[in-house]
């Protein structure tokens, strides 16, 4: 599996995200522009200039028409793929760490930093993903956070929920339409900031992410944690892997805490999980910061990992990775053809 | 390992600031010392002739006479009432300036002859209002209630291994939490017991493994037995160490902060305790036998600011002899104080003189020295050369006090005393400087104990310095690591060597001289740890920041042997390497299978866990464990079995091993089947919640009228006739030939 290295940002890493169909990655970093690059060879598609801060998050909708981002400029923008043109700009009290489409791109939710005296919210907005549209101003729905900081978010399937990721580890339920807090739950450890939230191919279920070291698969509709995948450093990322049973994790040290030993190395790698077994299947180096942001391929042919290094490392599975099967799936999957 | 004095020392303020409330209420209940401020400066006495007003005057001043005797005693200071008839009523009472006057005139005077016919009873006031007053004493005599005889737990239940396979427990201390399991070499430990702040600082196993101990800061607590109960408490405030004896009979206790007794006393100590440091414990009775305060030694040295650097405590500060019949303390430069158990009196009443010395030893066993028929226990010791005379290594018998040994020894800067196990051997390692005094070399100078007469072999042929030294437990060999510089605390630590030493090959019984087999140079090793049962050794580098080197060597391999080699009683061989991150302990179970290495937060917070060899140095688990603080195996007490039936398990040893390998081949393949199997379910349980969610899904989409996959609708809107088909053409050329034309 040898990796395409992609040198188009010159700081760190945020968020990498592949549209629908695979074929497009698009990535953040801190360096104030967006990069959008063909997943099968690595070449640039485009930039989107515009943000005047750190990005922090981008998401694509659906049809792979329009894109989202947040930045550090109190921002949420939003851009024409092919064009690459701004379409919109929504204004907030301060930086927006996360942004998401719902399932048929019809509605945006962003995270807002707490800060300043003003809290965490979650935001929703009204998106037309006709590029030539007016887009709508309004704020549909704000959700304030006051016990701890909402720090990730997501739609759930039918866009019935926001499930939302906190700074104190816990994960809350939210329904969609109202942003009445159904439930929360403490999910991590309570200093075990949940960095990271990502879905399920059907929404039904979601990987977390922790500062605690853990990552940790829960049903969406009641937020039981169904699996639990313990590893010896600080995670930033979980992906889902479509196509196989099995989940992505990234992490390592921060930079600041890293030992100053050389041999040493800061465990800078994807880690490969079963989701199911709960068990280590392998590693992937190449990084020589932590992995801040790791992204599955929809179609489950690949993933991609950006790192604090600046690089964004998009892999390409081989047929050993689809050959792998453990005996009792073998079994399982020969009763079933019966 | 036993948890060393240095990091105690900067884990206090952390550990002992969370406060555990013991519950100490019944004993306090017990021992509580009623104290009624006031009057305890009052005694009465009792037993006086009956006198009237008149003769009164003359009672009082007699009595003076025998008060006097103790304390000085005024006369208005005596009351006498007189009953309505005129007559005393046969007693007085005292008053004294302070309470401890009147406590030393009821010792003294109590039951002492006034004339032929009257004997006083002197009591203090206090105790006569406690114990006298009506309805405090019952009138009629009740005999003590004995409990019922319980049966208590056996406390060495756990060498009965429940699974058949003798497998070996250990300790392990991490974040908050103590949890004892067994070893399952290669698989995961069986966790046997579980408790979140069961100590406060550290826990230690007692030395043949009959209690863990833990440390509180109202005391030290034993723990045992299958369920894991506390079978005693020994309440020293805030204590910070911890000593058995080796039969497991008594224990040391020490805090640095001199024990007060308040005004409300203490459950477990008197005042006599008052002010001391050290106290040695029954554990049998659970019951302080006596206490020591520190002893302050004048320091040499003395920091920056002209404060003189308080001496690192030596612990032990109390040695035991080997079968706890004797425990002795060092003074250093001046004496050695023995005390016999279990009255804890000084032996012969008085300390051993001995001019200079500096360190001491016990005999780790009873030593049996040829043609030596009376009971003995030897101690070594060593004085340092005081102006002309030259330094001095002894042995004394005790308890005959009698000085069975001697060497005198020349440009002596340090020395340190290495016994071997069985007590067959003394090493004394010396530390010679040059006459220039720039240089250091080692000589190592080894007492045979067991030989008549002790005859001293001195080693001499090492240029170095020696930083470590360790016997084989049970043999006869041992392992150094010398240096060619002199070891500075920095941060490039020394190289050094490696060498190993054993007896040659003689005719006949008895030992031959000690020859060194092997050297290996250029090493950072700098600890040695010897398997219990002899035999397999480990030379490594802890505490380091660079290398974290393991050496496992066979000291009798049984390959073949180098012919230069051939008249040694040794075929060294290294077996392997091995290499653990930021090692810090090592621990070999106590039947020589396994080695424990661990890397401890008390050290460094790097990749704390452990992992676990077997005696060939092979790893079995690796396991990193957040906040991992101590592994320690449970000692195992020494074994029943006769040297016969010993000889007879050796004999047989692969007719028996073949059962045990059977067991473990069976086990290893349900062990797998078990795995399947979990697999198996966790596979089932996951397609089964997939399939009914998938179905609710279905289901919910439905009842909401939304189509089954959100955006297939959606892509279908873009218009198709802007749909651009692109046709790449390929040129691919598949045979070319060239043919010449004529």
């Amino acid at each position: 599996m040898r990796p395409i290295l992609l040198q188009g940002h010159e700081r760190a890493l945020t968020q990498i995200k592949y549209n629908r169909d695979g074929d497009i990655i698009f990535s953040t970093a801190k360096d104030q522009h967006i990069c959008a690059w063909f997943a099968h060879n690595g070449e640039r598609l485009g930039t989107y200039h515009g943000h005047q801060g750190a990005l922090w998050t981008v998401d694509v909708d659906p049809t792979s028409t329009l894109i989202a981002s947040g930045a550090a400029d109190n921002t949420v923008r939003l851009w024409d793929i092919k064009s690459g043109k701004c379409l919109k700009v929504w204004d907030f009290n301060t930086a927006v760490k996360r942004v998401e489409f719902n399932e048929d791109g019809s509605r945006l939710l962003a995270v807002t930093e707490k800060r300043m005296g003003f809290l965490g919210t979650i935001v929703v907005l009204n998106i037309d993903l006709d590029p030539e549209a007016e887009q709508d101003d309004e704020k549909k729905l704000v959700i304030e956070c006051e016990e701890s900081k909402p720090t990730v978010a997501g739609w759930s399937y039918l866009s019935k929920y926001i499930i939302a990721g906190h700074e104190d580890g816990t994960v809350s339920q939210y329904d969609a339409k109202t942003g009445e807090q159904l439930d929360n739950t403490q999910v991590h450890d309570v200093d075990g900031l949940i960095t990271d939230l990502q879905w399920s191919p059907d929404r039904t279920y979601f990987i977390t992410a922790s500062k605690d070291k853990t990552a940790k698969l829960v049903n969406a509709r009641d937020l039981e944690v169904m699996k639990t995948y313990p590893t010896n450093t600080p995670l930033n990322s979980a992906a889902i892997t479509p196509k196989k049973d099995f989940i992505i994790l990234g992490g390592g040290q921060d930079a600041m805490e890293v030992t100053q030993t050389a041999a040493r190395q800061g465990k800078f790698e994807a880690r490969f999980y079963h989701k199911v077994f709960e068990e280590e299947i392998g590693r992937v180096r190449g990084h020589f910061g932590p992995l801040n942001t790791v992204a599955a391929d929809p179609q489950g042919k690949g993933y991609a990992s950006g790192g604090e290094d600046g690089y964004v490392r998009v892999h390409q599975f081989d047929k050993g990775y689809f050959d792998f099967n453990y005996e009792v799936e073998r079994q399982a999957r020969a009763a079933m053809q019966q | 390992m036993a948890p060393s004095f240095d990091h105690l020392a900067d884990m206090e303020e952390d550990d002992y600031a969370e406060e555990e409330e013991l519950d100490f209420s019944d004993l306090r209940e017990r021992f509580e010392v009623q104290l009624e401020q006031g009057l305890d400066t009052f005694v009465v006495i009792d037993g006086l002739p009956e006198v009237t007003e008149e003769t009164r005057p003359k009672l009082i001043k007699f009595l003076l006479r025998k008060l006097d005797a103790v304390n000085k005693t005024r006369e208005d200071s005596i009351h006498m009432p007189l009953g309505e008839d005129g007559k005393s009523y046969k007693f007085a009472f005292v008053e004294y300036p302070t309470p401890a006057e009147a406590l030393a005139a009821c010792k003294a005077l109590d039951m002492v002859q006034l004339d032929r016919k009257h004997q006083l009873r002197v009591n203090k006031m206090t105790d006569i209002d406690r114990f006298g007053r009506e309805g405090r004493i019952e009138e009629q005599f009740v005999p003590p209630k004995i409990d019922e005889f319980t049966e208590k737990e056996h406390l060495r239940s756990w060498l009965a291994d429940p699974s058949g396979r003798g497998r070996d427990q250990f300790v392990m201390y991490k974040d908050d939490r103590v949890q004892v399991l067994w070893n399952n070499d290669k698989d995961a430990p069986e966790s046997i017991v579980d408790r979140q702040h069961w100590t406060e600082s550290f826990v230690q196993w007692s030395p043949q493994g009959t209690f863990l101990t833990s440390m509180h800061q109202q005391g030290v607590q034993l723990w045992g037995g299958p369920s894991w109960t506390r079978q005693k408490r020994f309440a020293h405030p805030f204590v910070n160490l911890v000593d058995f004896s080796p039969t497991e009979k008594y224990l040391t206790t020490w805090s640095n902060r001199p024990i007060s007794i308040g005004e409300e006393g203490h459950p477990a100590l008197t005042v006599e305790d008052d002010g001391k440091n050290y106290v040695i414990w029954d554990i049998e009775t659970g019951k302080p036998l006596r206490s020591f305060a520190n002893i302050e030694l004048p320091s040499n040295s003395s920091d920056e600011n002209g404060q003189p650097i308080k001496r690192k405590i030596i612990w032990p500060a109390f040695k035991w002899s080997a079968d706890d019949n004797y425990v002795a303390r060092l003074t250093q430069g001046t004496s050695i104080s023995v005390y016999e158990l279990p009255k804890m009196g000084l032996l012969d009443k008085t300390s051993i003189k001995i001019d200079g010395v500096m360190d001491f030893d016990w005999a780790p066993a009873t030593p049996k020295r040829d043609g030596v028929k009376t009971y003995e226990q030897l101690f070594c010791y060593w004085t340092p050369e005081i102006g002309s005379n030259p330094a001095k290594v002894g042995l004394m018998s005790i308890p005959s006090k009698e000085i069975v040994r001697t060497l005198n020894l020349f440009s002596v800067t340090d020395a340190k005393l290495h016994w071997q196990s069985d007590a067959a051997y003394l090493c004394v390692k010396v530390d010679r400087h040059s006459k220039s005094k720039k240089s250091l070399a080692t000589s190592l100078e080894i007492f045979r104990v067991k030989e008549k007469g002790v005859p001293v072999e001195v080693v001499d042929s090492i240029k170095d310095t020696v930083i470590n030294f360790a016997w084989e437990p049970k043999g006869d060999r041992f392992v150094i690591i010398t240096t060619a510089e002199v070891v500075a605390p920095s941060a490039v630590p020394p190289k050094t060597s490696v060498a190993f030493y054993c007896p040659e090959k003689v005719k006949g019984p008895g030992v031959g001289n000690f020859k060194h087999i092997r050297t290996y140079d250029k090493k950072n090793s700098n600890a040695i740890y010897w398997s219990p049962k002899g035999r397999f050794v480990i030379v490594a580098t802890v505490h380091s920041q660079q290398s974290f080197d393991m050496e496992f060597f066979d000291m009798d391999f049984e390959g073949e042997k180098p012919e230069n080699e051939k008249d040694l009683t040794a075929n060294l061989q290294l077996m392997n390497v091995a290499d653990h991150y930021g090692v810090t302990d090592i621990d070999w179970d106590p039947t020589g299978r396994f080695v424990a290495t661990s890397a401890s937060i008390w050290k460094h917070a790097m990749e704390n866990g452990y992992h676990l060899y077997d005696f060939k140095g092979e790893q079995l688990r690796e396991e990193p464990v957040e906040k991992f603080k101590q592994w320690l195996w449970r000692p195992r007490p020494p074994t029943l079995l006769t040297k016969e039936e010993q000889k007879q398990i050796r004999k047989n040893l692969r007719e028996i091993s073949k059962v045990f390998e059977q067991e473990d081949a069976d086990r290893g393949a349900s062990a797998d089947l078990a795995v399947v199997e979990h697999r198996r379910r966790l596979l089932d349980e996951w397609l089964a919640w997939r399939s009914s969610t998938e179905e609710d899904i279905r289901e919910e989409r439905e009842a909401r009228g939304l189509p089954l996959d959100p955006v297939e609708g959606l892509i279908k809107k873009t218009d198709e006739s802007e749909d651009q088909v692109i046709e790449e053409i390929v040129e691919e050329i598949v045979e070319e030939t060239e043919e010449v034309m004529s």
